[in-house]
């Protein structure tokens, strides 16, 4: 029992990670209907324009940790999303009137080039992080396993879920968040009634870009390592985690991060560490069969 | 009647392609300031087209087009939304998943803020049907209550020129009366320029001032409703047996 409670908070911890990754695909795709492969490397981006900034603090004689982490946060937050703003910008906005095939390839074409960039400019090796938030909680004693709560976990998880909070409302009642569902549900529409499209999918990438980079920054306090190709796995997790919750459903993306986090944890726990993406995958696909659009995707059904 | 003496809206050798398909041949359209100039003609002579052209989607490739005397030929269309000409468009293009408020309140992106309640008031007034629905979603709306919010998204920007493409298009008798009731009331009592496509010929040509016949892409006749509706070849054309 305290083992599975164990599990439990590594999964949800490891899954809202996955969710941040996860929102930057749905949205894309929900507003231009395009898997964004380079997403996976944006969120790499992050991770290292976040260690990065913590070097230079540290340089700088920064020591007061929360203070540390609040500025490296919007640092990171920033330069991220410069770059997938630029991203956009310069690989798949020149193709927004070709077939849908040209910009996922274009996609593919960003993520190699933004990994070996980092790769050249950072070098191939693992880069580690002294752990900068220790310590946690012992929530329950059983006769020969206790449960912790670290530290670095509370963090990962309240910024998450602080984040997801303020990202929803941005969309739900924001003038931002109207312009962005407009676009995604008719981009001609939108643009006939004066809404700037191609600034609002700017916008789109931006903040996706900037969920990234702070799950970026989660990841590199939780595992305390980086290498110019975590973007690959983690991307494709959090992919699976969009497509799980339904591609397009922002509240589906959330919930299939943490579903994913869950699955990988648990099936780690108590199956074999090695087929932990078997699992998750796994489950992708029979989900898939039984629930076509996800399980919070909407049916292509609409009243004319 | 817009002190220039050009009209509000003028279109001159307006042509239009879809890839190498011609879908315009050099089209000239005329819409005074507070004019209500019918479009009608068979489907697919490129009414639609002809619409969307004045918003730039698709590009009008050779020819002009003037608003207030203004060429906005090249503006990007959400420029050509800001200068105050709103469109409710073939097949009425309802943001199914967002609310009716929601939809007035994206109708209203180029207006200004501090007009929103009038407008909104003034919509209202015009369609009290939408005032309950409000908190619906756009998508469960009846296809009238649809018209009629796409007609009151349009009005939300407080437009000098409204282009309402096939208003009634596909709603029973007493709302296609209601539609153009209140057309009619924007034109004479708030003074709204109003360019309509029609397929319902009849009804088009006697609410409008001026009408224009298109064939193939093209404008085969001009004249003010009442001359169009005498003509034997509109009549034979468009009006027999649907006169009603």
């Amino acid at each position: 029992m305290e083992y599975f409670v164990q599990q439990l908070i590594n999964g949800i911890t490891l899954g809202s990670i996955y969710g941040l990754i996860a929102i930057g695909y749905t949205m894309v795709y929900g507003i231009i209907g395009m898997i964004n492969f380079a997403h996976g490397d944006i969120f790499m981006v992050g991770a290292f324009t976040a260690l990065i900034a913590f070097l230079v603090l540290v340089a700088l004689g920064v020591s007061a940790v929360p203070l540390a982490l609040f500025i490296v946060l919007l640092v990171s937050m920033a330069l991220t999303a410069l770059y997938g703003w630029t991203v956009e910008r310069i690989a798949y906005r020149p193709l927004r009137q070709s077939s849908r095939l040209a910009p996922l390839i274009s996609a593919i074409g960003m993520s190699i080039i933004l990994q070996n960039y980092v790769q050249v400019a950072q070098g191939a090796r693992v880069k580690p992080l002294p752990p900068l938030v220790s310590g946690g909680y012992t929530l329950l004693h059983g006769n020969d396993f206790a449960v912790r709560l670290s530290n670095i976990q509370i963090v990962v998880v309240v910024t998450t879920f602080a984040l997801m909070a303020g990202f929803s409302f941005l969309v739900a009642r924001t003038r931002l968040g109207r312009n962005m569902r407009a676009c995604e549900q008719d981009l001609k529409m939108a643009a006939l009634l004066g809404i700037d499209v191609d600034r609002t999918i700017s916008l789109t990438f931006v903040i996706g870009a900037a969920l990234a980079a702070v799950a970026g920054l989660m990841f590199l306090l939780y595992y305390g390592v980086v290498d110019f190709f975590i973007g690959f796995l983690a991307g494709v997790k959090a992919f699976t985690a969009a497509v799980l919750g339904g591609i397009g459903s922002l509240p589906g993306a959330m919930l299939g991060g943490i579903l994913i986090g869950l699955i990988e944890t648990l099936w780690s726990a108590y199956f074999s560490i090695e087929y932990k993406d078997v699992a998750a995958f796994a489950i992708l696909i029979i989900v898939l069969i039984f629930l076509p659009t996800g399980i919070l995707g909407r049916p292509e059904v609409e009243k004319v | 009647m817009s002190g220039t003496g050009e009209a509000l809206l003028t279109l001159r050798g307006v042509k239009t392609y879809y890839g190498n398909v011609i879908a315009l041949k050099g089209v000239d359209v005329d819409v005074n300031e507070g004019e209500i100039v019918a479009l009608i003609g068979a489907n697919g002579a490129g009414k639609s087209t002809l619409m969307m052209t004045v918003f730039g989607d698709p590009r009008a490739q050779e020819g002009e087009i003037r608003f207030a005397g203004r060429d906005i030929t090249a503006l990007p269309t959400h420029e050509i939304a800001k200068l105050r000409i709103a469109q409710s468009p073939e097949g009425r293009r309802i943001f199914s998943r967002m609310t009716v408020m929601e939809n007035l309140q994206i109708g209203a992106t180029v207006g200004d803020a501090a007009d929103f309640e009038s407008d909104l008031e003034r919509v209202f007034a015009l369609f009290p049907r939408l005032r309950d629905r409000r908190n619906q979603r756009g998508g469960t709306l009846s296809g009238g209550e649809q018209q009629m919010l796409a007609i009151g998204r349009a009005l939300m920007s407080r437009p000098r020129l409204m282009l309402l493409d096939e208003p009634s298009l596909g709603l029973a008798p007493l709302l296609v009366q209601q539609i153009f009731a209140a057309i009619r009331a924007l034109n004479e009592r708030d003074k709204l320029t109003v360019f309509l496509v029609e397929q319902n010929a009849y009804h088009a040509l006697k609410l409008a001032h001026r009408g224009y016949v298109m064939v193939n892409g093209e404008i085969t006749l001009a004249g003010s409703g009442r001359e169009l509706l005498q003509r034997p070849e509109i009549r034979a054309a468009y009006l027999e047996g649907g006169a009603s």
